[in-house]
């Protein structure tokens, strides 16, 4: 492949980002949107072209004998630590990262021009598109990276990005500390990868994705069957570097940034808290599967960690009024739902299904969560609420919004022939292959999915009207806003049809998907049962909700204010480590080292003090000093002669 | 003597603190204009020096220093002016030099008595270069003590705040280092040779190779404590922060950027590569404490309100970090505490030149009482978040690929204890975030404190100029680090040769 292309792919957005950045300043806000969005596109269209090529070209370096192959497009030094540890700067194209191409150029150009309409009388206009372009060069680079070192910068980079985004308000002082907690849970977590990379890398002597992934049995003997507290040293690197796509992903007990970083623009949301950023840890255990495969142990954790995740996130996106959040809590249930489908792949169980259905679920999750929220952006645009309680009946002043988001609601609730339905089978699939406990725990999941996503929806759009419309009366979005909802519900209608097994699997072999009609309608009966209980429930106004929540208020207070959770975490940071230790050390530091090391000080000078008075001047005194003087000489003379 | 480029890195200091006793004290614009001429000259020098040495190194010269010379000075003692430049020379040349620019642009308006000001920066400049090239120890140190001298005046008189009390304590501790530092050295020329052919010479005493085990452990903690007090390591490290809050800020920057420098340079140049054997064995003692100062420095930053107080302790958790790499003796951790240098270096400077921006408009440094700076200065707002970007390792900016190669390096050593600090050391990186964002998140972000403030004006462009060099030379390290590694690889091989020697 011409190594034009791919380097243009990385180039344009970070030059955009330089040029909004520091030209932004002096730039009219159309000039600096006309640019942003530009550069995007024609991202977009090289990047498809990229996949285009990898997929269909069917060149020998792409697929050979009908199996899809790796190849490096480029790979340059950036630093050699060692002569083997070199971090290389480069282009990695295979299946997943050649669909993630698609999906984040996509979703970006999506957001990109979404923004325009949605951002327009907000100062700050151009940082903002600096930021989008800032974050869409640190995700490109994440998914092509060649070695897992290059991915851990553009990781970092990804993070510093979404940190701008989140806290892109940044005079209200509630987006501040959402994006400093999103940054500071993510840091924590990233130690753990970074540690997991440090040991990883001291067995195998390399950071490449190739060499660690293509015999895995090889590194596995480079340990030499170390041991750390019962478990391989390989199972203890991999458990660190998932650590890190915990992070990433808001995995329990890493999930509580991600509902607080709501409070960046909704756009900003869509793209990297839906869509591209929070799958990377998803991407990251894909992308080394292989290695995964040998340590079961790692997949098991895995798969519990996910599986408790999404039962949690599913529950408390059933007792919260904010629109936004609900979409935060599901995302983070339907990650979990990717992990545990990654974590239940095994290659003789439907030749690795598991990992097909996970990419995607992925792929189409992208595209039905993006709309989802960007409806949700353009119900907040509309109403000026994230509270589903200041909305209601909004189905006949927004018909764009309504049938866009009907789509999204179904897409995700897993309703055939929306694209949703089709991912979600294949996972459930995967799962019921490995044990039928994770199938069933896993399809209740999928059960609340469809209920909360209802419940918002009738909240939202059926209901009863809010008196406040006569007043200001809601409306749909202009064009800018509504053509990408357009776009993306299309593209959720049909995405399920796409034979995604024959582009992308866990060894590059074909693999022909196929319903399995037990889970489909299973899982069909389930979500129908979900969907009709949120009807009858939330569909016109009745006291049914305020009865069950008065039937049970200490679940639902439980519920609704996350399990606790942030309050755990603000007693351990601020009262534990900031009250406790930062402030005794520093207390320690002050009265305790530097009162020692003035000590020393006052000491000298109390001596002088002491001992002055025998520099009197008086001869006599001196006279004396020298008698006793010449007398203890004399003794000890006497002494030493004896 | 004067055909040799490295003496005219002391040659130029001395020219700048000659033409700065010509002007006038009244005369602003002469002194400005001697400071700006010599400072872009030690700048130009230092990159040509730079370059030049690349090119000898491209060439296939490998010998251990270059552009060596050696004058005698004092003939009873066998005392030389030595100089001589390996590649870590070169980098801490280049570093001093850019902070020495940015540090006058940074000090454009100093008041009162500007010319004594200048003056004594030029004598501090002098020391630290006189320091880097030299490699006839008796000549270093009293480099040293000329580059120590300086300050003490420098924060007693332009200082803020308990100016004189802290100008004590800072000399009177960076003293006590050196009077350990001097027992060291002594202890080293004493056994530096056979009989008759003493020398105070890096290079022949690391070929002699003669002082033996039982007094190599003794020089080797006076030497380490000796500098050590000089990079902030715990528990001598508690001169900094009251030093750095009432310093100035071109001396805070010069301070912070190079002179903690010294205190690495020579713990790595002396007491390792001159007593490689009692290093391996009593490494782990400052282990111990370079490993509890990055730790304890990053906790204690916390709590701080007081700007320079916060870039202070953060100044004992990366220098600490400095050690801590030096000490684990092998060549990519090495490797990362020059990185380390010239990062903390450029990045600290970058913060107290901000600080004392800030300070200058706000007269105040408590971040309690300022909030929503960025609304106001923008350009100084931008450059604060990006000086902490850097500061918590930030790929892209030098940070992240100093604490990286630190933390590979060190994770060669397989066993329990490295290990267990090592990744301690890397904690760091968390609580770095910690006190970088909460910085961030109460001065520049939130709605403004002050009503007062919205009537700031943002950075002049003297101001820009200054902050604008660091950040790029920050950039560069970050985005292109790889030919600071070529510079530095071979002049780790004769001191990796002589701790591998000193194993066996």
């Amino acid at each position: 492949m011409d190594i034009t292309l791919p380097i243009l792919i990385l180039a344009i957005p970070i030059t955009m980002f330089l040029i909004l950045g520091i030209g932004g300043v002096k730039m009219s806000r159309k000039m600096a949107g006309v640019l942003g969005i530009l550069g995007m596109g024609t991202t977009m269209t090289l990047a498809y072209t990229v996949a285009f090529t990898y997929f269909f070209s069917g060149d020998p370096a792409f697929i050979l004998d009908g199996v899809r192959q790796q190849f490096q497009v480029f790979d340059a030094t950036w630093l050699a630590f060692t002569e083997k540890l070199v971090v290389n700067i480069g282009f990695l194209i295979d299946p997943i990262s050649a669909m993630m191409l698609v999906v984040i150029t996509t979703i970006s150009f999506m957001v990109h021009l979404y923004s325009w309409g949605y951002m327009e009388h907000e100062p700050g206009f151009q940082r903002y598109y600096a930021f989008l372009s800032l974050f869409s060069f640190s995700m490109l680079g994440l998914v092509v990276a060649t070695n897992i070192f290059q991915m851990y910068i553009f990781w970092e980079l990804v993070g510093v990005s979404s940190y701008l985004l989140i806290g892109f308000f940044y005079k209200l002082p509630s987006a501040v500390s959402a994006s400093k907690k999103a940054f500071i849970v993510t840091r924590f977590a990233d130690l753990g990868f970074l540690i997991g990379i440090l040991v990883l890398s001291y067995y195998t002597d390399t950071f490449n994705f190739q060499a660690l992934t293509s015999d895995p049995s090889a590194v596995l003997s480079t340990t030499g069957g170390a041991t750390f507290m019962g478990a391989s040293v390989l199972t203890w690197a991999l458990v660190l570097i998932y650590v890190g796509g915990m992070g990433k992903s808001a995995m329990m007990p890493l999930h509580i940034w991600l509902p607080d970083a709501m409070e960046g623009p909704t756009p900003v949301s869509a793209l990297i808290h839906a869509a591209t950023m929070v799958v990377a840890g998803v991407y990251l255990v894909a992308r080394m599967f292989p290695l995964y495969l040998v340590e079961e142990g790692a997949l098991t954790f895995i798969t519990c960690v996910g599986a408790i995740t999404a039962f949690y996130a599913a529950v408390v996106a059933c007792c919260q009024i904010d629109i936004k959040r609900i979409l935060a809590f599901s995302t983070i249930s339907q990650i979990a739902f990717m992990m545990v489908a990654l974590g239940v792949a095994r290659p003789d169980l439907h030749e690795g299904m598991g990992y097909m259905a996970s990419m995607f679920h992925l792929f189409t999750h992208a595209m039905f969560k993006a709309l989802l929220f960007l409806g949700a952006g353009a119900l907040i645009h509309a109403v000026h609420s994230n509270n589903y309680t200041e909305m209601g009946g909004l189905r006949k002043y927004m018909p764009i919004t309504h049938w866009t988001f009907l789509i999204g609601c179904l897409a995700i609730a897993g309703i055939w022939p929306f694209s949703g339905f089709f991912s979600k089978d294949e996972m459930l699939a995967a799962m019921f292959a490995n044990d039928w406990l994770w199938g069933a725990w896993m399809t209740m999941v999928a059960g609340l999915t469809a209920f909360y996503m209802f419940r918002m929806y009738f909240m939202v759009f059926w209901w009863e009207e809010n008196p406040h419309y006569k007043e200001h009366k809601p409306h749909d979005a202009p064009w800018q806003m509504s053509l990408p909802l357009i776009v993306l519900a299309a593209v959720s209608c049909v995405a399920g049809f796409i034979p995604f097994g024959e582009f992308v699997t866990w060894n590059g072999e074909p693999y022909h998907i196929h319903i399995e009609l037990q889970v489909a309608v299973t899982s069909l009966i389930v979500a129908a049962c979900g969907i009709a209980l949120a009807a009858w429930l939330y569909m016109k106004k009745n006291n049914k909700p305020a009865a069950m929540k008065n039937a049970m208020p200490v679940l639902w207070q439980a519920a609704n204010r996350r399990f606790y959770w942030d309050e755990i975490y603000m007693f351990i940071t601020h009262t534990i480590i900031f009250n406790i230790i930062c402030k005794s050390i520093a207390w320690f530091d002050r009265h305790v080292i530097d009162a020692t090391m003035d000590s020393f000080a006052k000491i000298s000078q109390k001596t002088s003090v002491a001992i002055k008075g025998m520099q009197s001047g008086n001869i006599q005194v001196y006279v004396l000093w020298y008698f006793f003087g010449a007398v203890i000489l004399a003794a000890i003379t006497w002494i030493c002669l004896l | 003597m004067f055909g040799n480029i490295l003496i005219w890195f002391v040659i130029l200091s001395i020219v700048m603190m000659a033409g700065l006793g010509i002007c006038r004290n009244s005369s602003m614009n002469a002194i400005r204009a001697v400071m700006t001429v010599c400072s872009s000259a030690l700048l130009a020098l230092a990159v040509w020096l730079c370059v030049w040495f690349l090119d000898l190194r491209a060439a296939g010269d490998t010998s251990e220093m270059l552009f060596t010379g050696s004058w005698m000075w004092y003939e009873p003692l066998n005392i030389h002016l030595a100089v001589g430049v390996d590649g870590i020379s070169v980098l801490m040349l280049l570093l001093s030099a850019i902070i020495v620019f940015a540090g006058t642009f940074a000090s454009w308006k100093i008041n009162p008595l500007p010319k004594n000001f200048f003056l004594w920066f030029a004598l501090l400049s002098t020391g630290v270069f006189g320091f880097f090239i030299s490699i006839d120890i008796f000549t270093m140190f009293m480099f040293y003590e000329v580059a120590l001298i300086p300050m003490y005046l420098l924060i007693g008189v332009w200082g803020t705040g308990r100016k004189e009390y802290s100008a004590m304590k800072l000399t009177l501790m960076l003293m006590g280092g050196s009077a350990f530092l001097m027992l060291g050295l002594l202890g080293i020329y004493w056994h530096s040779g056979p009989d008759g052919q003493l020398t105070w010479n890096i290079l022949e005493i690391s070929k002699n190779a003669s002082i033996d085990p039982s007094w190599q452990r003794l020089l080797f903690c006076l030497t380490f404590v000796g500098f050590g007090v000089l990079g902030a390591m715990f528990p001598f490290h508690t001169w900094s922060p009251d030093g750095h809050a009432c310093a100035p800020t071109a001396v805070s920057m010069l301070h912070a950027g190079v002179l903690m420098k010294l205190g690495g340079y020579g713990c790595f140049r002396i007491a390792i590569y001159l007593l490689p054997q009692a290093a391996n064995e009593l490494a782990w003692i400052f282990i111990i404490l370079t490993g509890i100062s990055i730790v304890y420095g990053a906790f204690s930053a916390c709590v701080q309100t007081d700007l320079k107080y916060i870039n202070a302790y953060s100044s004992v958790s990366h220098c600490g970090m400095v050690l801590f790499a030096i000490l684990m003796l092998t060549q990519t951790a090495m490797t990362g505490a020059i990185l380390q240098m010239l990062s903390h270096g450029l990045m600290t400077a970058l913060f107290f030149a901000l600080i004392g921006m800030i300070y200058g408009r706000t007269h105040t440094r408590d971040i309690r009482q300022m909030g929503g700076l960025m609304k106001i200065m923008p350009y100084l707002g931008v450059c604060y978040m990006i000086a902490g970007f850097a500061s918590l390792g930030l790929p892209g900016l030098s940070g992240f690929v100093a604490e990286m190669t630190i933390f590979v390096g060190s994770f060669e050593h397989a066993d329990m204890f490295h290990r267990c600090f090592v990744i301690a050391a890397t904690c760091s990186i968390v609580i770095t975030a910690v006190y970088i964002l909460r910085v961030v998140g109460k001065l520049l972000l939130g709605p403004v404190q002050d009503d007062h403030h919205l009537s700031l004006t943002d950075a002049t462009w003297f101001e820009r100029f200054s902050t604008v060099t660091l950040i790029l030379a920050i950039a560069g390290i970050g985005c292109f680090p790889n030919w600071i590694n070529e510079t530095i690889q071979h002049s780790f091989v004769p001191i990796i040769q002589s701790i591998t020697q000193a194993a066996i």
